[in-house]
């Protein structure tokens, strides 16, 4: 076994040279670049961290704006359908005092229609009652020579119209 | 085991024969230096992990393949540390993450068929002398920053909460022998693991060869089933690899982990 046999005679320049290489590795490549490539995996880590971080407050700001917006836009809405609705109300009121003040114009009317008919139907009725009893007069004293007074005839017509 | 090659047959130790290159004479203090196959092969796997990092370098905000792969492997070690360490985790991620890319690249560098072009692959993490010094320094950290941070009072760590005052006299060398036996297990895993795949797989392709040399029908009867076997072979030393440096780095965080915490 060349590790034992040969160990007596090797082992100083082992050692020499091994402290020589693991020493460049260690203080060259442990020392000096290790660190650094640590450095740049931290600085990208940072970074990442960064922008999700500022990918976030971006993403929460349009949240909030967006319900901001919501609220701006049920608020005004609102208003809108108040709005509405008021100036509909406002305009049925209006619509049926107009419609109430028509009707009570054509109730006057037809009250004052309806009473001029009465009237006329009325003075039609006492002119007929007169024509009535003057011919009841004019026959009486035609046919049978009789002269009745013409308060006699009326209420003869009169007796007369009412059985009729 | 050297003294059994003969010709012809394949020694499944001789690939971690360490073999100098260069300045066979170079000392420091009398002591060699000399730059082997396995210096080597430390040098190449630094310099393969450093172009790796290289492609994590561009820094760009939206990472491409390349920077994606390297981001993934800090990001594992830095989660790992997390969940084992907590907080305080975050600066160990140097020396944690230099360890399993090391261990790693030596793993699978050493798993390259290269012996097709004629270049040999060295497994240096098939070493003790190499483990042994990996788990000698995850050690040292877990005792300073123990002693650092908890002065005399690290040694609680050798009486678990809640243990009944008879029994800490019986708990605490136990304790404390585990304790002490951690780089040894460390050291040990790593470097038997590497090197009991390298010499199932060297084996499996001796027999390979000798089977075919052997003639047709023995070459059918031996040499196909084992180079189907190489294949499967191969492909859980890849796993080993990536889970004996996993288990190098997570069982040094545990440890250190220890030495923050306490219990």
């Amino acid at each position: 076994m060349p590790q034992i046999d040969q160990m007596s005679e090797i082992w100083s320049s082992q050692l020499f040279w091994l402290l020589i290489t693991f020493g460049f590795v260690f203080f060259v490549i442990g020392k000096g670049m290790v660190p650094k490539v640590l450095d740049t995996v931290g600085m990208r880590d940072q970074q990442i961290a960064d922008d999700l971080a500022a990918a976030q407050a971006s993403r929460d700001a349009a949240d909030a704006a967006e319900e901001a917006w919501r609220q701006r836009e049920n608020a005004n809405r609102e208003a809108a359908q108040a709005l509405v609705s008021e100036s509909k109300a406002k305009a049925q009121a209006s619509t049926e005092a107009r419609l109430a003040e028509v009707q009570a114009g054509i109730d006057a009317q037809l009250a004052e229609a309806e009473q001029r008919i009465a009237a006329s139907r009325a003075e039609a009725a006492a002119e007929i009652e007169s024509v009535a009893a003057e011919a009841a007069q004019d026959i009486a004293a035609r046919l049978a020579g009789v002269k009745v007074t013409k308060t006699a005839a009326k209420s003869a017509v009169k007796e007369a119209m009412r059985h009729a | 085991m050297a003294g059994e090659a003969e010709a012809g047959k394949v020694d499944p130790m001789h690939q971690f024969t360490v073999e100098p290159l260069l300045g066979q004479d170079w000392n420091i203090g009398g002591f060699n230096i000399a730059y082997t196959n396995s210096a080597m092969w430390m040098t190449i796997t630094a310099v393969v992990l450093f172009v790796f990092m290289l492609g994590g370098m561009k820094r760009e905000l939206v990472p491409g393949r390349w920077q994606m792969m390297v981001e993934s492997f800090t990001g594992f070690i830095d989660d790992m540390l997390e969940a084992n360490i907590g907080k305080e985790g975050r600066k160990y991620v140097p020396y944690i993450f230099s360890l399993f890319m090391f261990i790693l690249f030596a793993n699978l560098l050493g798993l390259l068929p290269l012996g097709i072009v004629g270049v040999h692959p060295f497994t240096f993490t098939s070493h003790f002398t190499v483990t042994g010094v990996l788990a000698i320094m995850s050690f040292a950290i877990v005792l300073i920053v123990g002693f650092w941070k908890h002065g005399l009072h690290f040694f609680s760590l050798f009486v678990p909460s809640g243990t009944p005052l008879p029994m800490v006299f019986v708990i605490a060398p136990i304790e404390f022998v585990s304790f002490l036996f951690r780089p040894f297990s460390l050291a040990l895993r790593l470097f038997v693991a590497m090197m009991a795949g390298h010499i199932l797989l060297k084996v499996l392709s001796g027999f390979v060869i000798n089977g075919a040399n052997a003639g047709i029908g023995v070459g059918a009867m031996v040499s196909i089933p084992s180079f189907a076997l190489m294949i499967g072979i191969s492909a859980l030393e890849i796993l080993v690899a990536g889970i004996q440096a996993y288990v190098f780095a997570l069982l040094t965080s545990l440890y250190i982990n220890d030495a923050e915490h306490l219990h």
